[in-house]
C-alpha cells in the first residue's frame, strides 16, 4: 500500500503542460474509437458536446457552475500532493463542509455581509478538522493518509445523513435539510430574478438574460481566489517553502529543522479546508440545502482527476476543472443528440488520466514516430 | 612481481568503447593483464572503471572493441560466458545469502548432489576447506554468513569465484569496508593467488593500496585511457596527478593550534538504532574550540546513530549532550541548529542534505528561510535569497554558477560544496562532518579537507566522522576510536600510529 502510494505520488507529481495536452487529445481519440465501435459517429457526438457547451451563454454559465466545486476540490488534492500527501479524503471534507454551511446557513440569522463569510469560515473549519484528523493520525501513528481519509469519507457521509434525521435540521420524510437563509446564499440576483422586473429583464436581454436563466453565483470568484492563494502560499511564503520541502524530501526537511509532523497536519488541514469550502459554495450557491446521500457524490474524487490533469498547480486546476465541468455538462447531451451513452465521457476522462499517468508511454509513442 | 608470467597474456581488451546514448563511458580503452599479475584500475568516480569491468564480466556489451581471454577471442555477452572462461568478479556490495552457511553460499548454483538431487554437504564442505587451505583464505566452512565479519565475507566471495574455477579475479573496491588488519590479510591472500597463477584486477581510487598490492596500474580519466604504469616506478603523487589531471596535495596543511574552551561534552550516551538494538553504549566525548576531533571506526559501530542523536534526528535513551554548557539532549533539529549553533554535513547528502527538486538558492536557505534576511511577515524575500546564493556560489566555487539550477543536476562534488557553503555560512560553534568526502574524487576531497581546517582555524569545533582512516589521521588534531558504540581510545594525531588505531578499531587493546 505504502509502495503503491508513493509510486502514485511520483506519477502525480511529474508531468508537464505539453504532455497534458497530448493526453487530452489521446483521450478524445480513444473515446472516438469507442464510439465508432459502438456504432455512433464520433464527430457528431463531439460536435454535440461542443454545441452543448458553447452554443448558448446559458450553457457556458452552466459549465462554470459545474466546474466550480471541481476546481476547488482539485486545489485541495493538488495542495496536499505538493506537500507529498495523497488526499483521497476531499470527498468527506466536501461533505462536512456542505453540512456545516447548511447548518450555519439555516440556524444563524445575520446580515448577508456577515452571514456568507461566517458560513464559509465554519465550513472551511469543518473541512480543516476532517483533513487535520487524517494528518494527525499520520504524524502521530504513521497511518497512511490514503487509508485514514477513505475511512473518514464514510464517517462524513453517515454523519451528514444522520444530521438529516434530527427534527430541528432535517425536513422529516424528505431526506433533505431545510433551505438555508437568503442571507447565506451567494446566488446572483436570486430574489430579483423572480420579481416582475427581473422576468422582464431576462426576456428583453438576450445574452445576459440567458445567463441569468442558470443559477449564476459567486462560487467561481471564490474558486479563482483560492487558486491564487494556493499559488501564493506555496511559492511565496515560508509556510509554502516548508511544505514543499517536506513534500519533496521529508528527510532533508527534518535535517534542516523543519517540523515534518506539524507540516503534515498543516497541509492536510489546508487541503481539508479547501474541500470544505467547495462543499459550502455548492450549498450556498446551487442547492441551498443538503440531501441524504446514498453514495458518494464524487466531487472529491473528481478533484483527484482535476489535480492530476492540472499538474498540481493553481492555474492548472482551474483549467482542468473547467475542462471537467464542460465534459460533465456537455457530455450529458450526447445522449439526446446522437443517442450515444453519456458514459463515453467517463471513458474519455479515464483515458486522459491514464495517459497523463504514463508519460513514458507518450514519449515512446512520439519518439518512435520521429525515429 | 615475481609471480608474473609475461609470456602468457590472460586478459587483452583492446579499443573498448562503451556508449550510453550520447554519453561515452569508455573510449578506446586498452587493458592487458598477464598471468600472475595484479593490475589496478585507477580513476575518479565516474571515470569508467566499473563500466570497463562490467564489459569484461559480460554485464555490459561494448559498442566497439575486442576482448581476448588467454589468447582466445571472445564475445562475452553475459556473465555465464565470463564465468566459463575463468573470470570471476567480487562486487563492492557482497552478494551472499545471510542465513546460509559459508559452504552453501560458495556452492550456490553449482551444488554437488547425491542421487535424487540431495545436497552432498559433506563433499561440498571438503572442497571448500581444501580451497581455503590452498590459498590461505581462512574461513569456517560451517559458519553462517550473518555471523561473519566483513573481511571474512569478502573471503567467501573470493572463494566463490575460485570454486567456479576463476583464474582472472576482478575485485571492485575491495578495501572500502575493511579494517587495516583485514586489508593486510587481503594483501597476503592476493599474493597467494598470484603465486598460484591467478590474475587479479583491482578497481580502486586509493593510491596507497595500489602501491601496496598492484604490479601495474591503468589510469582512466573521463572514460579515456590516460596511462599504464609500472607501480614500482611511480609515486602516489604522480598517480594522483594522472588520475585528476592536475597536481594534488595530500597533506592537509595546518598550523599547530591550542584548543580553547570546551564546546561539546557528551556523557554516558546510550542510543538505540531503528531495530531497537543499543548501538551507542555509554559514550563519552569532549571537543574544544579550534580543534578537529576525528572519530575513527569501522562502519556500523554506532557512528551514524551518534551523529543523528547529536543533531536531533534521533532520540537518546539516556545520557547527556551539552554544547557550550547548555543541555541539547533530545532537542529538535531546528533548536540545535539555530539556538545552539550546531551545523551538520550529513552522511547521506542525497537523502538528508539536499532537496533535489529545489534550486541552489532554495537549498541554501534550508535552515534559515524564516530569518529576517530571507523573509518578512511570512513572505519569502526572493531577491535576498538569490543574492545570498550568488555570493555563496562565488565564494565556494560551486558550479554551474547559476542559483536557479536544481540541486539534482549538480555533480557530487558540487553538491557537497553546496552543503558546506550552507553549513559554514550558518556560523556554527560546532560543525559535525559525517563522511564528508564519501564518493568524492581527489580534487573535491582536497577542497573539503581545506574547508574543515579553515573552520577549525576560525576557532570552531569540528567533529569529523569517517570510515577512511587516512582521512581521520590526516585532518584531525585528536583521534577518538569508536568500537561497538563506545570510545575505546583517544589519541593525539601527531603521535598516533596506524597500527595502534587499527587494533583499537577492531576491538583490541592498544
Amino acid at each position: 500500500m505504502n509502495l503503491t502510494g508513493s509510486k502514485m505520488k511520483k506519477l502525480l507529481l511529474t508531468g508537464s503542460f505539453g504532455l497534458t495536452l497530448i493526453s487530452i487529445l489521446l483521450g478524445f481519440l480513444v473515446g472516438a474509437i469507442v464510439l465508432l465501435i459502438a456504432g455512433f459517429n464520433p464527430l457528431e457526438a463531439y460536435w454535440a458536446i461542443i454545441k452543448g457547451v458553447l452554443s448558448k451563454p446559458k450553457y457556458v454559465s452552466y459549465v462554470i457552475i459545474y466546474a466550480t466545486p471541481l476546481i476547488i476540490t482539485g486545489l485541495s488534492v493538488a495542495f496536499a500532493l505538493r506537500t507529498g500527501l495523497f488526499n483521497i479524503g476531499a470527498e468527506g471534507q466536501f461533505i462536512v463542509g456542505a453540512m456545516a454551511a447548511a447548518i450555519a446557513g439555516y440556524f444563524i440569522q445575520l446580515p448577508i455581509l456577515l452571514h456568507v463569510p461566517l458560513c464559509i469560515f465554519l465550513a472551511m473549519s469543518a473541512g480543516a478538522v476532517w483533513g487535520g484528523i487524517a494528518g494527525h493520525i499520520k504524524a502521530r501513528f504513521g497511518v497512511h493518509e490514503v487509508i485514514s481519509t477513505i475511512m473518514l469519507n464514510w464517517i462524513a457521509l453517515y454523519l451528514s445523513n444522520w444530521s438529516l434525521t434530527l427534527q430541528m435540521f432535517g425536513k422529516q420524510g424528505t431526506g433533505k435539510s431545510h433551505m438555508i437563509q437568503e442571507t447565506a446564499r451567494i446566488d446572483l440576483f436570486g430574489q430579483w430574478k423572480i420579481t416582475e422586473a427581473g422576468i422582464e429583464f431576462i426576456r428583453s436581454h438576450k445574452v445576459l438574460g440567458d445567463i441569468l436563466k442558470s443559477p449564476v453565483n459567486l462560487g467561481i470568484i471564490f474558486a479563482l481566489l483560492f487558486a491564487f492563494l494556493m499559488w501564493y502560499i506555496l511559492n511565496k511564503t515560508t509556510l509554502g517553502y516548508e511544505l514543499r520541502a517536506v513534500g519533496f524530501n521529508p528527510d532533508a526537511a527534518e535535517y534542516g529543522g523543519i517540523n515534518v509532523k506539524k507540516s503534515i497536519i498543516t497541509s492536510m488541514s489546508i487541503a481539508g479546508s479547501l474541500a470544505g469550502a467547495a462543499g459550502a459554495l455548492q450549498v450556498m450557491g446551487v442547492s441551498h440545502k443538503i440531501a441524504k446521500l446514498a453514495i458518494m457524490e464524487g466531487y472529491g474524487f473528481d478533484g483527484i482527476a482535476v489535480a492530476l490533469i492540472g499538474n498540481n498547480t493553481g492555474p492548472g486546476s482551474v483549467f482542468a476543472g473547467l475542462l471537467f465541468g464542460a465534459l460533465k455538462y456537455g457530455g450529458a447531451k450526447i445522449q439526446d443528440a446522437v443517442g450515444a451513452p453519456t458514459e463515453v465521457i467517463n471513458i474519455v476522462v479515464g483515458t486522459i488520466i491514464l495517459f497523463i499517468a504514463m508519460p513514458k508511454l507518450i514519449q515512446v509513442i512520439f519518439k518512435s514516430r520521429k525515429g | 612481481m615475481a609471480a608474473i608470467d609475461f609470456s602468457h597474456i590472460a586478459v587483452e581488451m583492446s579499443g573498448i568503447t562503451k556508449k550510453f546514448g550520447d554519453f561515452v563511458a569508455n573510449e578506446e580503452i586498452n587493458l592487458t593483464v598477464h598471468r600472475g599479475e595484479v593490475h589496478a584500475l585507477l580513476g575518479e568516480n565516474g571515470a569508467g572503471k566499473t563500466t570497463l569491468m562490467n564489459v569484461l564480466y559480460g554485464l555490459l556489451k561494448p559498442s566497439t572493441g575486442t576482448i581476448k581471454i588467454n589468447g582466445k577471442s571472445l564475445n562475452i555477452f553475459d556473465p555465464n560466458i565470463a564465468i566459463k572462461n575463468g573470470i570471476g568478479m567480487v562486487h563492492q556490495h557482497f552478494m551472499l545469502v545471510e542465513s546460509f552457511s559459508v559452504t552453501e553460499n560458495i556452492v550456490l548454483g553449482n551444488e554437488s548432489t547425491k542421487s535424487f538431487g540431495i545436497l552432498d554437504t559433506e563433499r561440498a564442505e571438503e572442497e571448500v576447506v581444501h580451497l581455503s587451505e590452498q590459498y590461505g583464505l581462512t574461513v569456517d566452512a560451517k559458519a553462517l554468513i550473518q555471523d561473519l565479519s566483513v573481511g571474512s565475507q569478502q573471503r567467501v566471495e573470493i572463494l566463490k569465484t575460485l570454486y567456479r574455477g576463476a583464474n582472472i579475479l576482478i575485485l571492485d573496491e575491495p578495501t572500502a569496508v575493511l579494517t587495516p588488519q583485514e586489508i593486510r590479510e587481503l594483501v597476503a591472500i592476493i599474493s597467494n593467488l598470484t603465486k598460484a597463477g591467478k590474475s587479479i584486477i583491482i578497481i580502486t581510487h586509493k593510491l596507497n593500496e595500489i602501491k601496496q598490492m598492484a604490479d601495474f596500474c591503468t589510469i582512466i580519466r573521463r572514460g579515456r585511457h590516460v596511462d599504464t604504469v609500472k607501480v614500482s616506478e611511480v609515486t602516489e603523487e604522480e598517480l594522483a596527478a594522472k588520475m585528476v589531471g592536475r597536481e594534488v596535495s595530500f597533506k592537509v596543511a595546518k598550523e599547530k593550534q591550542n584548543p580553547g574552551e570546551k564546546i561539546l561534552d557528551i556523557r554516558e550516551l546510550y542510543v538505540e538504532d531503528s531495530r531497537g538494538v543499543m548501538v551507542v553504549n555509554g559514550l563519552n566525548l569532549q571537543l574544544h574550540k579550534g580543534e578537529i576531533l576525528g572519530i575513527a571506526g569501522v562502519d556500523g559501530n554506532g557512528q551514524t546513530q551518534l551523529i543523528e542523536t547529536l543533531t536531533g534526528l534521533r532520540k537518546a535513551k539516556s545520557g547527556r549532550i551539552e554544547v557550550l554548557g547548555k543541555n541539547i539532549t533530545n532537542l529538535s533539529p531546528g533548536k540545535i541548529i539555530n539556538k545552539h549553533k550546531v551545523s551538520h554535513i550529513p552522511e547521506d547528502r542525497q537523502k538528508r542534505g539536499l532537496v533535489f527538486e529545489f534550486d541552489i538558492a532554495e537549498n541554501m536557505i534550508l535552515e534559515s528561510y524564516f530569518k529576517p534576511a530571507f523573509s518578512k511577515r511570512f513572505t519569502l524575500l526572493r531577491q535576498n535569497i538569490y543574492k545570498n546564493a550568488a555570493t555563496l556560489i562565488e565564494k565556494f566555487d560551486i558550479r554551474p554558477q547559476d542559483a536557479t539550477v536544481q540541486a539534482k543536476s549538480l555533480s557530487g562534488g558540487n553538491q557537497q560544496k553546496m552543503i558546506i557553503a550552507r553549513e559554514v555560512s550558518n556560523e556554527p560553534e560546532l560543525l559535525v562532518a559525517a563522511q564528508p568526502t564519501r564518493g568524492l574524487d581527489v580534487g573535491a576531497i582536497e577542497y573539503v579537507h581545506q574547508a574543515l581546517v579553515a573552520q577549525r582555524n576560525e576557532g570552531k569545533a569540528v567533529l569529523l566522522v569517517s570510515f577512511e582512516l587516512d582521512e581521520v589521521m590526516n585532518v584531525s588534531d585528536r583521534i577518538a576510536v569508536i568500537f561497538e558504540g563506545k570510545i575505546v581510545g583517544v589519541l593525539d594525531a601527531d603521535d598516533a600510529d596506524e597500527k595502534e588505531i587499527g587494533l583499537l578499531m577492531a576491538g583490541g587493546t592498544a
